[in-house]
């Protein structure tokens, strides 16, 4: 039976699969982790994608252009980030509960503005598969790696620039010392405020991008709450790689592809409970990090608002 | 009456409602109809179904003599129960509860509201062995209709390879799909189908990756059923494998490869309700939609040309069904459904050519 | 600067505390905008809100049986963030909670009597639950794995095992001959209902003299024991946090975790207990659902069509109350009021229900946003009399203790 799983087609199925299902998490939890590392807990990444995949659905739709689709979601991740900025940084609210609140806003907002654009479910022509040529010829590799669509490349390119910006940049000492020690960076004349609008405008606009990437990448359609918790599991994937891109990509890999692994399993006729199986990548999550060694204590600042003595 | 004071007279009529509460329907009053659904009225599925359905009513008999409200996204049972009480309250004629998970809910509230008559689905249980008198109830023979479409696909599929894609193992969806696996092993007993409840009705992400193991796994043709399927018909359209769909018309999303599609009609199942009703029968009948009675329509792509002995197959299997030469049988343990031949009913068609 | 609240603390302290009230007031003002932009009228929106929130004794009795699953979320949410850990995982311990309530109804003799099952069964629920938490509480202190992962993730094992469960070993035995095979379980025997308290408020409404002798009032509302149950557990969370030395040692491992370990306290310990705790609270909230409410379970709908989401509306509850046990009653009674006002909104004035969930992370945001207010004046006061206030967030007076 397991001797099913042991072909090529089935090991490049899930290999393929889990890079294309890791994509969204990519965006969102690399966005949630500058957050985080300069001390903002965003929960309502799931909203934000919600309202990216719509915005994006729609301005394809209407124009027919995947750059201007893009560029939507991207103003309205920008939009919805600088409300949570303004809502936890500038208002100081407590960030777990705002992003709650931005959560359900997005969640009602994104099939609100759907119901009332839209009469039925309909698709639209996203972003096609892109062949890498030479590379896409290669055996095996190259159809697990180079045969995707555009969105599903510039999200593996970001874990290299999400780790030069945060390790090789002024801006990224900037964003570790307001998230480990923001008193101290204030005195050093570094600007807490301004540093935390930044990444958590910026983990909107990725968050915008992770749900662009299905509605108009993946899937080509757009419907009522898609993403079916998405958002959550990316909060937690920033968790998984302690707050490292490095980190976030392992964790999106391993849940993606426990996910694709289990899909298949079943779709091979193998005999175990579709409940267990769809257990798997959650259970495997929370296991991986059980037996890693090296663990990374949070953002010292992590969800806690700044104000700056009188 | 001017629209701006609709809102004011809508008020006005709940208000009158609430004093009195014994509200039948008398003459020159519009029949009232409520109805809760677990998810939303636009989601091309079960609860827009229904929604279709009063609406088309609506239309035939005009605004002034049907009105009906719905309660949607009602998926907390308890809430559900509230919207219902609340409505049967108001003194609404009928009240609809679409979800099988409202059942419970509804037998405890129904005997309070003896002059309002309660119907839900899909089940068919009218808790009248509970001496409850004003519940009727109303199912959907889906397998019906997935055994037809299974039969077509077996046809199809020059793979012998087809896939299944549901949300999770129960109700219509179970049904659904027992009856298409049962109508392609009754044409080619050879087949493979490939079965995948995902655990999910609304991850499009997860639809797509299972129907695209499907698909890498030779399957040609493809089916699913519950909301999350566009996720599936978009894999299946990458590669032009055809695709069949159930509880309302998917074709729109993608005309050039969509079969078929099993489409409920729940005015069959609210008509006789409406009139009962008229002759003061306030519940204890259980409806069904089927192939038989109209309820369940195999509604084809126009656009797409199907061979003649596919088309030829699918009405033999729809007249089988209708007639009784075939009985599907469905298997207590819960494994899914058989095919047995039935006694023909008199009028049953000659076995085709 | 603004001197008036030095001035006059006493009229703040009695605004303060009235802040989400007025918070709530400014969203529902910027809902009315995008309901008039749906071309409804938002007087009557607002209307059919507070009636089907208040506005009739069945409409108090929703409310308030709504409440009972936030207001024990949302003590046990006290307890966590109190302890410096982030319980997100309601959710899957209610549901946990649920499911061995509904086993042991299903498993004990129909001789128990009444008092014996339902005590029994609630044990049952709470234990469920502080295993479901506890698990999160060991795998951070002594594996060092996050607890919001942690529980994000038991939420939906959670689910899945819930499915499995009813789909196998729990399912009605009729049900498992239909060939729907809907998985739920089958009504429990009547013996695990939770008491209705109608009857007993209406004898108490008559000895008071409010109501006639044979007027019924309450008697023919659903409302049951579990709100009296989640109100004398508020109270004993907040006489457990502040007047005894596990409630201190919580609070301090919350408040500073290094100087507590300095102090001798066994941090990790404490860590579990905090959220064993709060999640068995969460599992009771379950197993009230199922006994004062459903009578059994069903995985038709996912797990939200059971909890009913308060194992996260029960975290906005808590922060709405201050993250005080006391404070969350009323804050649990104004969201579940909110919440099913909110469906008659949807209902009377047929807008689509998307609009109600932006109304409520409106109103989320709004109210949290207000605090900005408060803790200012708080910290004022702070400076003025050199004394904390009471009852804060730990992350604000961490805050401070750092600077």
């Amino acid at each position: 039976m397991i001797g099913d799983l042991l072909n090529a087609t089935v090991l490049i199925g899930i290999a393929s699969s889990g890079i294309q299902l890791a994509t969204p998490y990519l965006y969102a939890s690399i966005g949630e982790m500058f957050g985080q590392r300069s001390g903002v807990l965003n929960l309502g990444v799931e909203g934000m994608m919600l309202m990216g995949a719509f915005t994006a659905f729609y301005t394809v739709h209407n124009t027919g252009s995947l750059v201007l689709g893009v560029l939507a979601a991207l103003m309205i991740g920008a939009l919805m980030g600088l409300a949570m900025a303004v809502i936890s940084v500038t208002l100081q609210a407590e960030q777990g509960i705002s992003g709650i609140g931005i959560y359900l806003f997005g969640l009602g907002m994104s099939d609100l503005l759907f119901q009332k654009s839209f009469s039925q479910i309909v698709t639209v022509r996203g972003f096609p598969t892109i062949r890498i040529p030479l590379l896409s010829e290669i055996p095996v590799i190259g159809e697990v790696f180079f045969e995707h669509n555009l969105l599903v490349y510039v999200a593996f390119a970001l874990v290299p620039l999400a780790w030069f910006v945060l390790n090789k940049t002024t801006l990224g000492l900037k964003i570790r010392a307001v998230g480990q020690n923001p008193q101290a960076a204030d005195t050093m004349g570094i600007s807490v405020a301004r540093v935390r609008y930044f990444t958590v405008t910026l983990g909107g606009m990725l968050a915008s991008m992770a749900g662009a990437s299905l509605s108009i990448a993946l899937l080509n359609v757009f419907q009522q709450n898609m993403t079916a918790g998405q958002g959550f599991i990316a909060v937690a994937l920033v968790y998984f790689g302690s707050w490292r891109p490095g980190g976030v990509l392992i964790g999106a890999l391993l849940f993606s592809t426990v996910n694709a692994l289990q899909l298949w399993v079943r779709t091979k006729g193998i005999d175990i409970p579709a409940e267990y199986a769809s257990m798997a990548p959650y259970l495997l999550t929370i296991l991986a990090l059980v037996f890693a060694s090296k663990r990374v204590d949070q953002p010292a600042a992590l969800s806690k608002p700044f104000e700056r003595g009188d | 009456m001017s629209k701006k004071h609709l809102p004011l007279f809508v008020v006005v009529m709940l208000v009158v409602a609430l004093a009195v509460p014994v509200a039948q329907a008398q003459d020159g009053e519009p029949f009232r109809v409520a109805v809760v659904m677990p998810s939303t009225v636009n989601d091309l599925a079960f609860s827009q179904s229904m929604y279709d359905a009063l609406a088309a009513i609506q239309e035939e008999r005009g605004e002034e003599n049907f009105e009906f409200v719905y309660s949607e996204n009602m998926f907390i049972v308890d809430d559900a129960a509230t919207a219902l009480r609340d409505y049967a309250s108001e003194g609404y004629d009928l009240v609809i509860a679409h979800g099988s998970q409202y059942g419970a809910s509804l037998a405890e509230l129904a005997p309070d509201f003896p002059d309002t008559a309660f119907a839900w689905g899909t089940d068919i249980n009218t808790y009248t062995d509970e001496g409850i008198t004003n519940i009727f109830a109303y199912e959907a023979r889906s397998e019906e209709g997935g055994f037809v479409q299974g039969v077509m696909g077996a046809m199809l599929s020059e793979s012998g390879v087809i896939g299944i894609v549901g949300p999770i193992e129960a109700g219509d969806a179970k049904l659904y799909v027992d009856g298409y696996k049962a109508g392609v092993l009754y044409t080619n007993p050879d087949a493979e189908v490939i079965v995948n409840y995902i655990q999910s009705f609304s991850d499009l992400a997860l639809a797509a990756a299972a129907a695209e193991a499907m698909l890498e796994s030779d399957a040609d043709v493809l089916t699913g059923t519950a909301q999350m399927v566009p996720g599936a018909i978009g894999q299946a359209q990458e590669v032009g494998a055809l695709w069949f769909g159930t509880q309302s018309s998917q074709t729109s999303l993608a005309p050039e490869i969509v079969v078929a599609n099993q489409v409920y009609d729940w005015t069959v199942v609210l008509e006789p309700i409406f009139e009962n009703m008229a002759n003061g029968v306030m519940g204890g009948e259980a409806y069904a939609l089927t192939l038989e009675n109209g309820g369940l329509v195999i509604d084809f792509n126009p656009d797409l040309e199907l061979p003649e002995e596919v088309m030829a197959a699918a009405e033999e299997a729809i007249d089988a069904i209708v007639s009784g030469e075939l009985v599907l049988v469905v298997d207590e343990t819960g494994a899914g459904i058989t095919v047995e031949e039935g006694e023909p009913m008199a009028e049953a068609t000659e076995e085709a050519e | 600067m603004d001197l008036s609240s030095f001035r006059n603390p006493r009229l703040y302290r009695l605004i303060d505390p009235l802040l989400p009230l007025f918070a709530t007031l400014a969203a529902l003002l910027v809902g009315a905008v995008m309901l008039l932009l749906m071309n409804a009228n938002p007087i009557t929106a607002y209307r059919a809100l507070y009636e089907g929130a208040f506005g009739s004794k069945n409409a108090v009795a929703d409310t308030l049986i709504k409440a009972t699953p936030l207001l024990l979320v949302g003590i046990g949410i006290c307890i966590s963030f109190r302890g410096g850990v982030i319980n997100v995982g309601g959710e899957g311990q209610m549901i946990v909670g649920g499911l061995a309530a509904t086993a042991l109804a299903l498993e004990l003799p129909e001789t128990t009597s009444p008092a014996l099952a339902l005590l029994l069964c609630l044990a049952a629920s709470f234990a469920a639950g502080a295993i479901w938490g506890g698990i999160a509480g060991a795998l951070k202190a002594y594996f060092k794995v996050n607890e919001i992962l942690s529980t994000i993730m038991l939420n939906q094992i959670a689910i899945y095992w819930m499915i499995y469960l009813l789909n196998n070993t729990l399912i009605d035995p009729l049900k498992a001959q239909q060939a729907s095979r809907i998985p739920e379980t089958a009504r429990l025997p009547r013996q695990f209902d939770l008491p209705r308290i109608g009857e007993w408020l209406d004898t108490l409404y008559k000895w008071l003299g409010l109501v006639g002798p044979d007027d019924k009032l309450w008697a023919t509302t659903l409302l049951h024991l579990g709100i009296v149950l989640a109100v004398i557990l508020a109270i004993a969370v907040y006489i457990f946090l502040w007047r005894t030395t596990i409630g201190y040692r919580i609070r301090a491992v919350g408040k500073n975790p290094r100087a507590s370990r300095y102090a001798g306290i066994r941090v990790k310990r404490y860590v579990v207990l905090s959220l064993l705790l709060s999640g068995g609270l969460a599992g009771l909230a379950g197993g009230i659902q199922v006994m004062g409410v459903r009578h059994r379970m069903s995985a038709e709908g996912g797990g939200i069509a059971f909890t009913g989401n308060a194992g996260f509306n029960g975290i906005v509850a808590a922060l709405f109350g201050q993250l005080h046990p006391i404070g969350t009653i009323p804050a649990s009674v104004l969201f579940g009021a909110l919440l099913v006002g909110g469906n008659k909104l949807q209902r009377d004035v047929q807008v689509p229900s998307a609009l109600i969930t932006v109304l409520i992370g409106l109103v989320i945001i709004f109210v949290v946003s207000s605090e900005l207010w408060r803790r200012r004046r708080a910290r004022r006061r702070v400076i003025v009399t050199e004394a904390g206030p009471p009852d804060r967030p730990p992350e604000s007076q961490a805050m401070e203790a750092g600077r």
